[in-house]
């Protein structure tokens, strides 16, 4: 039989055997991912089938194709040095906030934990998420943008170095040519498919690309822009009017679009 | 690892060491919470907010505040707070809590493997968490911290901003209270 606990004051922690309690194992666990020094990881679905997301309570930490759980898990841990729990879902609001971005809405705030990344990255991913959904920018403009005009292979190995593909959109972002470039998130096609699937026709913008049509204006507003941007895209076929390159726009008396700025970079045409 | 080594890793690498920190204060955060509060429920959310606040807390403190913490008051303290919170955001219970269902706790270094004394001991534990949560808060929680946590009088008063011999009184009176229930309960292993 246990002893009689005895209640008097001489013995501090007497009722320490009776009353002390283990606290459940998900207790400390919980506390980790809260603070952001071990990491939870999920399947959800995407226009691209199923994707892995890994989270913590700082944010969403990486979004990532991968044959299985384990093996995304896995990755994430050797990238981050964070253990990574497999679970069954991330937080509800969390998917929530993560299909409404996928749909396209750009008001809903997706925390993203970012933590080990370098300032231009993070410069960079932060750049694209100000392109909206069906519109493309170039490298250059982006380089241009953060103030790193030169920087645009740099940019490219950013985009490519993306942990949360689709959240930041650097699928938005083409090469300067105007052909759509490379995608981290299971290749080209990827890319092409989601550009797509944002109502955008990227067969129709590389052939544009190809025949140097870089640039597209009103003959009506005088005004220049990415072919993509909305104010492009809404001018009527017959006022539209491609350009190769900025310089041959302002010669022709056009100035550059405030809102999709081409200005940024000098669109040369390359051989 | 003692508190002193402990603090000065979480001054060198709070991201490395602060887990060595949840391991050992996880269980007392949540057995404070539990026997202060009486929901299991409540004492997970609780002891889960509390080591999250104490991240944050030493995220932002200078080196030197941290190497002065003395890592058992100061948690005990953030806990306490909380749970206060708690019940003033509930609204104060004015019945004493049903008998408090614990799944899943075994009786600690219990040296007795005879299921019928496991049982006997687990009622009776279930009893007497019920008589102490029946107690009020200024006798309660002094005797949470004094003899389910194993404070000393003057972590006590640190952690309630009370005398130590304000702390004593409560402690000896709640003690006492403890025994009377007892005894009118019949609840034979607290005959002291």
């Amino acid at each position: 039989m246990t002893s009689p606990v005895r209640l008097t004051d001489d013995r501090p922690g007497a009722l320490g055997p009776a009353l002390s309690a283990r606290a459940p194992a998900h207790v400390a666990e919980d506390v980790l991912v809260e603070t952001g020094l071990a990491d939870r990881m999920a399947a959800i679905d995407s226009p691209l089938g199923t994707l892995w997301v890994a989270w913590n309570g700082r944010g969403v930490s990486e979004v990532e194709l991968a044959p299985d759980g384990p093996e995304a898990a896995a990755r994430h841990e050797q990238r981050t040095g964070r253990r990574t729990t497999l679970v069954d879902a991330p937080p509800a609001h969390l998917v929530d906030a993560i299909w409404r971005r996928f749909a396209g809405e750009t008001r809903v705030r997706i925390p993203l934990d970012l933590r080990g990344r370098s300032a231009f990255e993070v410069a960079v991913w932060t750049k694209a998420l100000e392109i909206p959904r069906g519109e493309v920018r170039p490298y250059g403009w982006i380089a241009a943008e953060i103030g790193r005009p030169k920087a645009v292979r740099a940019v490219g190995t950013a985009l490519g170095h993306n942990p949360v593909p689709l959240i930041v959109p650097c699928h938005r972002v083409v090469r300067t040519d105007g052909s759509l470039g490379q995608y981290s998130l299971g290749g080209p096609d990827n890319k092409r498919t989601i550009l797509a699937a944002e109502g955008l026709d990227p067969e129709g913008l590389e052939n544009a690309a190809r025949r140097g049509e870089r640039l597209s204006g009103s003959s009506t507003t005088k005004i220049v822009c990415w072919p993509t941007c909305r104010h492009a895209r809404r001018t009527q076929d017959r006022y539209r009017v491609a350009f190769r390159s900025l310089r041959e726009a302002g010669e022709k008396g056009y100035r550059a679009c405030k809102v999709c700025r081409p200005t940024a970079i000098a669109v040369d045409v390359a051989a | 690892m003692d508190d002193t080594e402990l603090t000065e890793g979480l001054v060198r690498d709070l991201d490395g060491t602060f887990e060595i920190l949840v391991r050992i204060h996880v269980d007392r955060c949540y057995a404070i919470a539990l026997r202060v509060l009486g929901s299991p429920h409540d004492a997970e959310e609780i002891a889960q907010d509390a080591l999250v606040r104490a991240y944050r807390a030493l995220a932002a403190y200078e080196p030197a505040r941290i190497r002065e913490l003395r890592l058992r008051p100061w948690l005990a303290t953030i806990v306490v707070n909380l749970c206060r919170n708690r019940v003033r955001r509930h609204s104060v219970r004015t019945t004493p809590l049903a008998p408090l269902v614990e799944a899943g706790h075994e009786p600690a270094a219990d040296a007795s493997t005879d299921p019928a004394a496991l049982a006997t001991a687990g009622a009776d534990r279930e009893r007497l968490a019920t008589l102490l949560a029946m107690l009020p808060d200024r006798y309660r929680i002094p005797i949470v911290l004094r003899h389910v946590d194993d404070l000393s009088y003057a972590e006590l008063a640190e952690v309630l901003g009370r005398p130590e011999g304000t702390l004593k009184a409560q402690v000896s009176r709640g003690l006492a209270m403890l025994r009377a229930a007892a005894t009118a309960t019949d609840l034979q292993e607290l005959t002291a």
